[in-house]
């Protein structure tokens, strides 16, 4: 069965996925187990197939049996292996954690719900198995599609946040689309393989710098690049918890990973760094981006939308350290993909336990939290920490890469943003815990209680627990860097990378 | 916001015909999409899939991955506007009105009234008047059948004309809606509940992602229909040929399915009453 | 001169194509009524399958169904028939944009209920008030 994980990994949610939204009509009770079944299997695949690959090296699977690039096929290597591992295991957790709050928020739509929570899971574990650049587009509509649904019920201005999302997601995807087809019309193939190899014959073709760019813009778009980020604050934030701590996350992360593969894989190194004179304009973007998220997350008095901001300003990292064209800052980015999904599951976790409890994530409703719920906070703690960049932390570590990739470049201004939006965050988060840790806790959502000093009321164990397993990992990640990037990012990035 | 907008669509567009300098001429025999992977399809479909239709065979077999989800695509539509519009509560009525079928009468009847025993002859409707129309309700009756053999036509046809699941099933769709246009959403859902849309949309699905299952089972690879031979009974060529009418009937229950479905919920804002 | 006539007969189609997609883009940035957008980013889907179409052209070929069907020695000939691979991806295309319209309008009945105006501006002000 072990030829088959890179088939089931996609398979058996999308038929859990099915049988939930059938088994919504007979028993609601059903959909959870067969909710965490199907993703269950998923990540024991994923993890299968990373440990096959460390051990084979590339699997091609080809799909139908047909061999590409006339059918489709999968390409699994050591960097997509290592991305479906995150992938999996981020939306497992968040799950199982999200229980509790999902039969609160949507009692009589838990069907749908969980349907459309593993169809956007299949979606973003196509999107990195796939070695196919148009079943990439059909996938990234699935995850793109669902995740519109997901987050548009929620609070009253989540609909309009996501018809925006929408507008602004459809532009990037059909920008991916065009950039599909420029290079469909020269090289003839869709594979992305072939199309690497037919490529440098074509590299002072217009068509090919067309294609990439329109590519880049689509792909920047659905991550949130800097000027066109515009959908995700409102939209993140309005969301249910459960959408929010599944799509935060991943869907950035995912959508980075598309971007290295379209650099490494398809245009090749070569063409991306050396023959287009774009590294150096991209990475100011990204220093630009790094500083504005900061910026604009000082602004805020509201957790979660702050939270959206920050990742705002994470993407710039990823994207800055992908293009500053050396292996350090590759391996920061690549490395950055794994932490950076962590360190935001465990802070949108966090927001998700305070939604739960408080019914509020303003700054005034954090109140006195260190005493109510003080396994939450403590993960918070956690989080902010790696987010931060202190170690033992995972965010120290692709912090370090990232920064010392900016050096080897020579590019100080990507260093200086780096350690500024460390600052920032600083500041950020020690504000945070000031609140919840020194002010004294004010109830105003129940006034019948007695003043009495507050009891601990803790979020219930289902939520607790995967949060804690998410903040343990931050540690457990940092102090295993050292083996992740010499076993496996180090073989994700080509040769011709120095 | 307008100048934005212009100068946006202006940079994009010379950026794009820019690009398309370098574009071999159109419809250019020798062009790279012509002559890298399409000469294999149009010279080998036949013997290796024996369906004469070479985009049928392309989309179900050589490419059938992409078109399973494809149809999950729609099925996600489907699932995501129920989830964002369908009203599940309900809300009493603070009247209810009945359109008497013969003379076009609408009586009313308030909240807590007694309701008259006999409204076999009467019709519930939404407003004081809705409009009706006899010859286009007779005429979309009459004509619904005929739309049904043909999109059962164009689905089983696939394999040797133009056609195929998704056409078949989006055929088979627009005559259900027909119905609930011609009359009103009520009766169109009276012969195809809720429940059955949405019992039949991921049927569709699954009718696709299990026959890919099921080879995977039967020991080739997902979607690999060859495998089917065995089951079937017949060479691993015409396999592919009966698993590619075999999942066009799952693409076709789908679609028809998932549109009846978000037709229902759109156009009643999640209401299920009588709809436009 | 004679040749800037024949890169336009040769590439003209796209540029209509390339058209279309600014004409449906600038909807989608400019316009102020949510449907509006929606129209818009239907006009520019439509116009990316145009495109896409248009590469399966091929001078002289027909569509690509075989005429000598089953148990006929025929050889085929790729020149004789036209690219059938694009029209596959526009079929999932085509389904795609499809969806994408179900979901956009669904989301816009939902803003429309919960505002009663579907003009960006107006549910701005709405906002603020609140």
């Amino acid at each position: 069965m072990s030829q088959q994980y890179p088939a089931l990994l996609v398979v058996v949610p999308l038929l859990a996925a099915l049988v939930i939204c059938g088994a919504g009509w007979v028993n609601k009770r059903l959909c959870f187990p067969i909710a965490v079944a199907g993703l269950g299997v998923a990540a024991y695949s994923c993890i299968g197939l990373l440990l096959r690959v460390l051990d084979e090296g590339v699997i091609v699977y080809k799909l139908g049996g047909w061999d590409p690039p006339m059918g489709i096929a999968y390409y699994v290597d050591h960097l997509n292996g290592l991305v479906l591992v995150v992938v999996s295991v981020v939306a497992l957790l968040n799950l199982i954690a999200s229980k509790k709050s999902v039969a609160q928020e949507f009692p009589d739509k838990i069907g749908p719900f969980y349907a459309l929570y593993v169809l956007m899971v299949t979606g973003l574990l196509g999107i990195v198995v796939t070695g196919d650049a148009f079943n990439l587009y059909v996938l990234l509509e699935i995850a793109s599609l669902t995740g519109y649904g997901l987050l548009a019920m929620g609070e009253d201005r989540a609909p309009l946040a996501a018809l925006n999302y929408l507008y602004m997601g459809t532009i990037g995807a059909c920008f991916y689309l065009l950039g599909v087809g420029y290079l469909y019309i020269i090289t003839g193939s869709l594979n992305m393989v072939d199309i690497a190899r037919i490529l440098p014959s074509l590299y002072q073709s217009k068509a090919v710098l067309g294609a990439f760019m329109i590519c880049m813009v689509g792909v920047w778009l659905k991550m949130a690049f800097f000027p066109l980020h515009a959908w995700l604050p409102n939209a993140y934030t309005y969301a249910s918890s459960a959408a929010s701590s599944l799509i935060a996350p991943l869907v950035t992360k995912v959508m980075i990973y598309v971007m290295i593969r379209l650099i490494l894989t398809v245009f090749t190194p070569e063409f991306a760094f050396n023959i287009l004179a774009v590294s150096e304009p991209i990475v100011w973007l990204a220093v630009i981006a790094i500083v504005m998220g900061a910026i604009l997350a000082l602004g805020e008095r509201n957790l979660k939308k702050m939270l959206t901001y920050i990742i705002i300003a994470e993407v710039g990292y990823m994207v800055g350290g992908a293009w500053l064209g050396n292996r350090v800052g590759m391996t920061g980015a690549i490395l950055h993909i794994v932490n950076d999904a962590l360190m935001t599951l465990c802070l949108f976790l966090v927001v998700g336990n305070i939604v739960h409890k408080v019914k509020g994530y303003a700054f005034e409703d954090l109140k006195g939290l260190f005493r109510k719920m003080p396994f939450t906070m403590c993960a918070f703690v956690v989080g902010a920490l790696s987010i931060i960049g202190v170690p033992p932390t995972c965010g120290f570590f692709s912090k370090w890469y990232l920064i010392s990739g900016a050096i080897q470049a020579g590019h100080y201004a990507f260093m200086v943003a780096l350690l500024f939006s460390s600052l920032v965050n600083v500041v950020l988060f020690f504000r945070i815990i000031e609140i919840a840790f020194f002010e004294p806790f004010t109830d105003h959502h129940a006034h019948g209680h007695d003043h009495q000093p507050e009891p601990i009321d803790e979020a219930p164990l289902t939520m607790l627990v995967p949060l804690w397993i998410v903040a343990a990992a931050l540690v457990i990640v940092g102090i295993y860097t050292g083996d992740i990037v010499n076993n496996i990012i180090q073989f994700a990035i080509p040769e011709g990378i120095i | 916001m307008k100048i934005i907008g212009l100068i946006i669509a202006v940079l994009t567009g010379a950026l794009l015909i820019y690009g398309t300098v370098d574009f071999p001429e159109w419809a250019d025999p020798a062009s790279p999409a012509s002559t890298h992977l399409s000469p294999h399809f149009i010279e080998k479909t036949m013997e290796e899939t024996s369906v004469p239709n070479i985009v049928t065979a392309v989309l179900a077999d050589y490419r059938g991955y992409d078109t399973m989800f494809e149809t999950t695509v729609i099925f996600a539509a489907g699932v995501v506007c129920f989830f964002l519009l369908r009203i599940l509560k309900k809300e009493g009525p603070r009247q209810r009105l009945y359109r008497h079928a013969l003379t076009g009468m609408t009586i009313r009847i308030r909240d807590g009234e007694k309701r008259p025993s006999v409204l076999d002859e009467f019709e519930r409707i939404d407003t004081m008047w809705t409009p009706y129309d006899v010859i286009i309700k007779t005429v979309c009756r009459l004509l619904i059948p005929f739309i049904q053999l043909f999109a059962l036509y164009v689905i089983a046809h696939g394999h040797h004309s133009p056609g195929g699941g998704f056409q078949g099933g989006v055929i088979l769709g627009a005559s259900i809606i027909l119905l609930a246009i011609s009359q009103d959403l009520r009766t169109a859902i009276k012969r195809m509940s809720e429940k059955v849309d949405a019992i039949l949309s991921p049927a569709g699905v699954f009718i696709y992602a299990g026959t890919g299952a099921l080879c995977l089972l039967l020991g080739g690879n997902f979607l690999d229909y060859s495998a089917l031979a065995s089951i079937l009974h017949v060479d691993p060529v015409t396999a592919r040929s009966h698993g590619i009418l075999i999942v066009e009937i799952g693409v076709g229950v789908a679609v028809m399915a998932t549109l009846i479905w978000i037709y229902n919920n759109v156009s009643s804002a999640g209401k299920y009453d009588e709809g436009l | 001169m004679p040749e800037l006539i024949s890169t336009i007969v040769a590439k003209y189609n796209y540029w209509i194509y390339i058209t279309l997609m600014m004409i449906g883009l600038y909807a989608m940035i400019a316009k102020n009524n949510l449907v509006k957008k929606i129209v818009g980013m239907s006009i520019f889907q439509t116009a990316i399958i145009l495109f896409y179409v248009s590469i399966g052209a091929k001078r002289g070929a027909t569509i690509p169904i075989l005429e000598h069907g089953h148990g006929s020695s025929h050889i085929t000939h790729a020149v004789d028939y036209i690219n059938p691979l694009p029209h596959v991806l526009m079929l999932t295309a085509i389904v795609v944009a499809v969806a994408t319209l179900g979901v956009a309008l669904a989301l816009a009945v939902k803003v429309y209920n919960q505002y009663n105006t579907l003009e960006e501006d107006e549910i701005l002000t709405q906002m603020r008030e609140k």
